[in-house]
């Protein structure tokens, strides 16, 4: 799996410029599904299985990063705008990457005199694309962050776990399914979730569920000073109950605990206070979708050392399998 | 640019939700051109512009929103002055002493303000603070002029002005109004056009919301007008002082928006525009601003979704009442508009 993790994690692919990530996730589906088809903004949607219950899963295949604005005049330094939620307390000195593979390393003004101790805004930033010949990014190029995948026993620590994780949850759990379901399947692998969600509405109207599942990371309890979530690493995969666009339904919330119990899977419960996933569009779409979501405890969010735990990871994995196997009755 | 035309449609009075004088001229102008026409729950104007040969191509909607910004009277106070809350953006910066025209009969009045006998107030009064004067001596003499909900505009006084440039208020968008009416009365293209002159953009892209869910195109192009960024620094010395965004400049012709706050441009559509400028030598300009939207935030992600791009022309003093745009940006506009669409394929569409 972690090939698969690898190889995902390190792909290009901000907010509406998901097409290369499509491309490796529909080559690893080819085989797993019925029909495979990509709706008109990019979603790419899988379908497997038949039963009276039609299912969407959703994981959303876009990242956070950059887009180029235009370039300081003299010095060739590009404005940048953000694309999704950065964290400005942690972007000096992050490397980005274009499309094109041509990289660059966010710099910010004094950066040893106010910018040591205060969080400078974003228009403080700038990066840095020179190659000492003049290097030149067109204004309108999207950038990516840029970091290699790396693995520490059980852990995994990458950029862009948020979500091509979620990806590969969904992916081996259509691996194990083997093309059998007793419920209607649709995995959607959305675009656009880091800039308001916009994949996951436009694919719940074209597929028109009775039950959406997203699967995303979300944040954990068990960083320093930062005990307000009761989510740990390692705890197992966290069942959300409730976030800042989504109350789950209780019917979802004890059918996911019912499932988990039955077949031994470690799982915890998640609140989140702030953010959400694309389970909240889910819901609203056409007349109503009951909808909840599975969740990868995920230390250090939005940053390029994403870090998430395996044993997580798979008990996700053994949930949604779980859950699937059987026909949906809620 | 048919002058004449942006002219009517710059003076017209129409702020969000009141759009009816607008939308007639705008009925008017495209009879003939078009089928299907109808007004929608909403008010949005809908039509169709067949294509000569649409078999297989995608059918593309096309949208010029036909709101202003502007004011609508609350209440009127016991001095007989108004009260009056914003319909869109508005910088209350620039209002006092500024003239409007308030109620379906244009009753002129004075935004007030303090003569500077009387004090020199440097602070930006709140917009709740101020007050029209329409030159009235009590309350129901003021009530005999204006009731709470009629609709207040700038004056319109559409000008030529300089060499190659127009001003007036309204620009935004009647602007992208007038291109569309000029598309219309034009040569029918290839493909089907689905128009929209939508209503209530400046307040939240409602009409555009219900337009694309109605229409359901395979594809949409939004033509708007945006803010020209070429301007010094106010706050830098007047020798030094350099544009703090020279990415959208006037005279550099249309501008091609990559991302603002609603919406992601898909990648295929800005490729097309693009190479169909450079093929054809129209200047073209590229935007990206974490702020600000225009109706294809909604229409890009009605029903199924729609892949959409949005052309703006760049203006100056936009939101405000006298705007600035080059009647060769407007040219080039249109110019890029109609090829591009002479040049729309199913492939177009196709996800790599």
């Amino acid at each position: 799996m972690n090939a698969l993790i690898r190889k995902l994690v390190e792909a290009w692919g901000p907010s509406g410029y998901e097409h290369q990530v499509r491309r490796l996730i529909q080559e690893e589906v080819a085989d797993l599904v019925d029909d495979v088809r990509v709706d008109p903004l990019g979603n790419l949607i899988c379908r497997v299985g038949s039963g009276e219950q039609r299912v969407m899963v959703s994981a959303h295949m876009d990242e956070i990063g950059v887009m180029a604005m235009f370039a300081e005049p003299e010095s060739g330094y590009l404005r940048f705008d953000p694309i999704g939620g950065l964290l400005n307390s942690s972007l000096a000195g992050n490397r980005v990457r274009f499309e094109d593979g041509t990289t660059g390393v966010i710099g910010v003004y004094d950066s040893f005199g106010k910018g040591r101790t205060s969080v400078p805004a974003l228009t403080d930033f700038y990066i840095d694309v020179s190659d000492g010949a003049g290097a030149a990014v067109p204004a309108g190029s999207p950038a990516g962050f840029w970091r290699e995948f790396e693995t520490r026993g059980t852990r995994i620590i990458a950029k862009s776990l948020d979500d091509r994780i979620g990806c590969v949850v969904a992916i081996e759990t259509l691996r194990r399914l083997g093309r059998q379901a007793p419920n209607e399947l649709h995995f959607v692998f959305s675009v656009q979730e880091e800039v308001g969600l916009r994949g996951a509405r436009t694919a719940a109207y074209g597929i028109d569920p009775d039950l959406g599942i997203a699967l995303d990371v979300t944040a954990t309890g068990d960083e320093l000073r930062n005990r307000k979530m009761a989510v740990t690493l390692g705890g197992g995969a966290a069942i959300k109950v409730h976030d800042s666009g989504l109350v789950v339904p209780p019917a979802i919330v004890e059918w996911m605990e019912a499932g988990a119990r039955e077949n031994g899977i470690p799982v915890q419960r998640e609140l989140l206070g702030g953010g959400t996933t694309d389970a909240a569009v889910i819901q609203s779409a056409r007349a109503g979708v009951p909808s909840g979501c599975i969740s990868i405890p995920t230390r250090f969010l939005h940053t390029t050392s994403e870090t998430a735990d395996m044993r997580d990871v798979q008990a996700c994995i053994d949930l949604l399998h779980a859950l699937l196997t059987k026909p949906v009755v809620l | 640019m048919n002058l004449e035309l942006m002219q009517q449609l710059s003076d017209a009075r129409g702020v969000s939700g009141q759009e009816a004088e607008a939308r007639r001229i705008i009925l008017q102008a495209i009879d003939g051109h078009v089928e299907d026409v109808r007004v929608d729950a909403l008010g949005n104007v809908l039509a169709l512009k067949p294509g000569r040969a649409p078999a297989g191509l995608p059918r593309v909607m096309v949208t010029a929103h036909v709101d202003e910004i502007g004011f609508v009277v609350r209440s009127v106070d016991g001095e007989g002055l108004l009260r009056f809350y914003s319909v869109g953006g508005v910088d209350a910066r620039i209002l006092p002493g500024l003239r409007v025209c308030v109620g379906a009969d244009a009753a002129p009045g004075v935004i007030m303000w303090k003569p500077i006998h009387l004090g020199r107030e440097q602070r930006t009064v709140p917009l709740d603070n101020l007050r029209i004067d329409v030159g009235a001596r009590d309350r129901a003499e003021a009530g005999r002029l204006a009731r709470p909900g009629d609709m207040i505009t700038f004056p319109g006084e559409f000008t030529p002005v300089g060499d190659g440039a127009v001003r007036g208020k309204a620009l935004d968008n009647r602007a992208g109004c007038a291109l569309l009416v000029e598309l219309l009365q034009g040569e029918p293209l290839p493909c089907d056009l689905l128009v929209a002159f939508t209503c209530q953009e400046e307040i939240g892209l409602r009409g555009a919301q219900v337009a694309g869910q109605a229409l359901q195109p395979d594809m949409a192009i939004v033509l708007e007008s945006t803010p020209a960024h070429d301007l010094p620094d106010l706050n830098a010395d007047p020798d030094e002082g350099i544009a703090f965004n020279p990415a959208t400049r006037q005279g550099a012709g249309p501008v091609l928006t990559v991302m603002d706050a609603r919406t992601i441009v898909d990648p295929r559509l800005l490729n097309w525009l693009r190479h169909t400028a450079t093929a054809q030598d129209i200047p073209c300009q590229l935007k990206s601003m974490s702020g600000g939207g225009n109706d294809a935030g909604a229409i890009h992600i009605s029903g199924s979704g729609v892949p959409t791009a949005a052309i703006s022309m760049p203006a100056r003093y936009v939101h405000g009442p006298a705007a600035l745009l080059r009647i060769s940006d407007f040219d080039h506009t249109l110019t890029l508009l109609r090829a591009a669409l002479q040049d729309v394929t199913p492939e177009l569409l196709r996800h790599d």
